[in-house]
């Protein structure tokens, strides 16, 4: 029995060495040891997994954005979203409060992995158990989400 | 002690079920281990083939995994699918309007897959409505049939709808001689009566759209299957016949007095040369084209009148007759181009027709008179060889790219290889039982991919546990890579597998659709948010505009509806990513489900007759809250005042 053992552990310790394993000796070690523990990088545990791998420069609101974002969003989120009420997902007027832009952004874009991977979109699902999918946006259409969220958050 | 009993009881079960094993059908003895290995697909791999299988009297068309004979999606195609609701929601009822009215059933029969270069494409596949003659084109971006061509002028669309080289055309013929245009006239005047029609249908190199470009009428003999040249025969088609008798009863003796048929050799090139001249002549003749538009996401229907008909009695050169022994069947041209085989399914030979043979035999004149203005060529001018012994009632002939012929032998079950310009046989597997058509992926091209055989039989017997007085049919998967073949798997099928097509999986794979864009969806009837879903009433004509996404309808309270009136309900579903179909029924629904896929509007038309109050519900279990996903509607009667009303 105990050979067995031994053999599972190896096989982890395998697994284990194929995991990312970037990180930078500055960064705050309470976040790295959350970030290792759940197999991701520093940046993956704050930001999100998915497309946006870098922090973005937000700059000035831009309305005629959000706009853009807000009929988007109305097209293709308000059946599972609303700002005040939680509906199928969470309600989201302070989403830009609760969460980095990079993070919004790579939810909205990389759904599936977020779920699969990330521990706090993993918590979710205990509350909203419908898991949110991939509404075939472009990365600039994301961005226009989160512009009208930037806006309606003020 | 507990422990060692176990282990007792797993031996005795071992034992067992070995016995039961030993017990199964016939021709399962000898040593599968191998095989298993060959055609283990692991969990989550891929196959190596898509294979396209004719439904046969199903109507439809399925698809499998290649080598592990796994189902992976039934097309609907000329029968009615309430799985899907197509041929019943009001997007799809157009693709099965035919001049004889709706019909919501075909028999299938030859899948073909579009070629370029006279090689696999893989952008359409087509399929024949053998009883009410038709065409259909199936997108394989999407797997869906996307437009279906009826063929005026025929009758037993048999021999249908083979592929030229480059997809310029898919050819049908008429299997029943009719009269040519078709009219009340006593059976027995068959002789005077009665003709064949050869039909070149165009299909268009970017689109795919297809149109009947013209037709041959030849005479009424049988003409059953057929192949168009490739390589230095690209521009010919031909056509095997039999009832050159021209009997119009008990075909079964009366259509094989004689010792000889023939193969209609067609030179559409020289046809399409007489058609520009202005030889063809204008006929009238009623027949649907019906195709899909994916943007409005429904089917219309155009009606087309007019027919242009080449009399080769005006067309010299056009077709010519090899006479070919015995009743043929199947013609199937080998990867050169060279040579035209046929399956005299009553010969005791397989005659091999030269193509080259046949261009001298014509060029010198060597005929042996002529019927209706068609010469026939000399048998020993035209034959490059028979294959002996062959088997009994050889059919059809596929190729594997290494210099073989494989031919399928229906009264003695078996598949029989042969080589190419010895003609002798060099190997031969039985069937079980009873095999029709056989398949080698892209084995009907000039590339052959080679690699398997499939067997596809008609009669299963013993092969399988037993259901009943109906059986399965069944294919059968033959290792070809070595001298002898193979058996390596059998698998069942759905209806009757007559032809099929493999394609390799890295072709079609990655062009797979997976959703229909929200933005591109023009269907009238389409919500694209849930802020505008509504319901209209217009007299007693009510438009329920309902949106499905996980996991709710929106509206899903519904009242104001009465008894008496046509309710359509337009569902949308608006979820964009793979794999997320939602379903929708309503209590007592006379009609169909919809399956609605990511993206796409469709339509179902309901008339409540009993008040109450009807939920309606999501079929496809498409989340956590699936069983959450329902509404309800309240009938009233016919002279209430409840109006119309909903939430949002």
């Amino acid at each position: 029995m105990k050979k067995y053992l031994m053999l599972i552990f190896i096989i982890f310790a395998v697994m284990a060495c194929g995991e990312d394993k970037k990180e930078s000796s500055s960064a705050n070690s309470e976040t790295e040891k959350l970030a290792q523990k759940f197999g991701l990088t520093i940046f993956e545990y704050e930001n999100g997994i998915g497309p946006i791998k870098e922090k973005i420069e937000l700059g000035q609101m831009d309305m005629i954005k959000a706009k853009r974002g807000e009929k988007i969003f109305t097209e293709k989120c308000t059946q599972c979203h609303k700002l005040d009420e939680r509906y199928t997902g969470p309600a989201l007027r302070d989403v830009t409060s609760r969460r980095t832009p990079e993070f919004i952004l790579n939810q909205i874009l990389n759904p599936e992995e977020m779920i699969k991977r990330h521990p706090e979109v993993k918590k979710l699902l205990a509350t909203y158990p419908t898991q949110m999918t991939f509404q075939n946006v472009s990365v600039d259409d994301a961005k226009a989400i989160l512009e009208y969220f930037r806006s309606v958050n003020q | 002690m507990k422990y060692n009993k176990l282990i007792f009881s797993f031996l005795a079960l071992g034992v067992v079920s070995g016995i039961i094993y030993n017990c199964s059908g016939s021709g399962s003895s000898g040593d599968f281990s191998d095989a298993a290995n060959k055609v283990y697909v692991a969990p989550g791999s891929y196959d190596e083939f898509y294979a396209f299988m004719s439904g046969g009297f199903s109507g439809q068309v399925a698809v499998y995994g290649l080598p592990s004979g796994r189902m992976l999606k039934e097309i609907s195609v000329f029968s009615q699918d309430p799985e899907t609701g197509y041929g019943y929601s009001e997007e799809s009822k157009a693709m099965l309007m035919t001049s004889y009215g709706f019909i919501p059933w075909d028999d299938a029969h030859h899948p073909s897959l579009s070629m370029t270069n006279g090689e696999q494409d893989g952008r359409w596949l087509f399929i024949n409505g053998n009883n009410t003659p038709r065409i259909a084109r199936i997108d394989l971006h999407s797997f869906e049939t996307v437009e279906i061509i009826e063929t005026p002028n025929s009758a037993g669309n048999h021999a249908s709808p083979f592929v030229t080289e480059n997809t310029e055309y898919v050819v049908a013929s008429t299997r029943f001689s009719i009269p040519i245009q078709n009219k009340d006239v006593p059976i027995s005047s068959y002789k005077e009566n009665f003709n064949g029609t050869v039909s070149f249908i165009s299909v268009d190199k970017n689109s795919g759209k297809m149109n009947l470009a013209f037709q041959i009428l030849v005479p009424g003999f049988n003409y059953d299957i057929a192949r168009p040249g490739k390589g230095p025969s690209h521009g010919w088609a031909f056509f095997t016949s039999y009832n050159s008798e021209r009997a119009n009863s008990m075909l079964e003796i009366n259509a094989s007095q004689n010792d000889k048929d023939f193969i209609a050799a067609v030179n559409w090139k020289k046809a399409e040369e007489y058609v520009k001249q202005g030889k063809a002549k204008t006929m009238d003749g009623e027949y649907y084209r019906n195709y899909y538009d994916e943007d409005k996401q429904t089917a219309f229907s155009e009606i087309n009148n007019k027919v242009l008909v080449l009399n080769p009695k005006d067309c010299p050169g056009m077709v010519y007759y090899l006479p070919t022994p015995k009743s043929p069947h199947g013609v199937d041209v080998d990867p050169t181009g060279e040579y035209i085989v046929a399956g005299g399914k009553l010969a005791t030979v397989i005659p091999v027709h030269s193509f080259s043979k046949m261009q001298k035999a014509i060029e010198e004149k060597q005929f042996d008179g002529e019927i209706d203005g068609i010469p026939i060529l000399k048998y020993d001018a035209v034959i490059a060889g028979e294959v002996q012994d062959p088997g009994l009632g050889p059919l059809h002939t596929e190729f594997d790219g290494e210099g073989y012929g494989y031919t399928s032998a229906f009264i003695s079950s078996e598949i029989v290889k042969w080589k190419i310009g010895t003609w002798e046989v060099v190997d031969r597997i039985p069937t079980y039982y009873s095999i029709g058509h056989l398949m080698i992926p892209g084995g009907d091209t000039k590339k052959p991919l080679g690699k398997y055989v499939v067997a596809l039989n008609k009669i299963t017997k013993d092969r399988y546990l037993p259901t009943g007085p109906e059986l399965t049919q069944s294919a059968q998967l033959i290792d070809i890579t070595g001298d002898k073949m193979k058996l390596l798997l059998d698998f069942p099928t759905t209806g009757e597998p007559h032809y099929a097509q493999a394609i390799s999986a890295d072709i079609l794979m990655k062009n797979s659709k997976r959703i229909y864009e929200l933005e591109k969806n023009q269907n009238p009837h389409a919500v694209k948010s849930e802020k505008d879903t509504r319901v209209v009433r217009n007299g007693n004509e009510v438009r329920i505009y309902m949106t499905a996404s996980r996991s709710h309808f929106k509206p899903d309270n519904i009242e104001g509806v009465k008894v008496g009136d046509k309710v359509y309900f337009h569902v949308t579903n608006l979820e964009q990513d793979w794999d997320i179909p939602h379903g929708f029924v309503v209590k007592g629904l006379n009609n169909s489900e919809l399956l609605i896929m990511p993206g796409q509007t469709k339509t179902i038309v309901w008339e409540p007759k009993i008040v109450g109050i009807y939920p309606f519900y999501c079929t496809d279990f498409c989340s956590a809250l699936h069983q959450e996903m329902s509404g309800y509607i309240r009938v009233s009667p016919a002279v209430s005042n409840v109006q119309i009303s909903y939430n949002k």
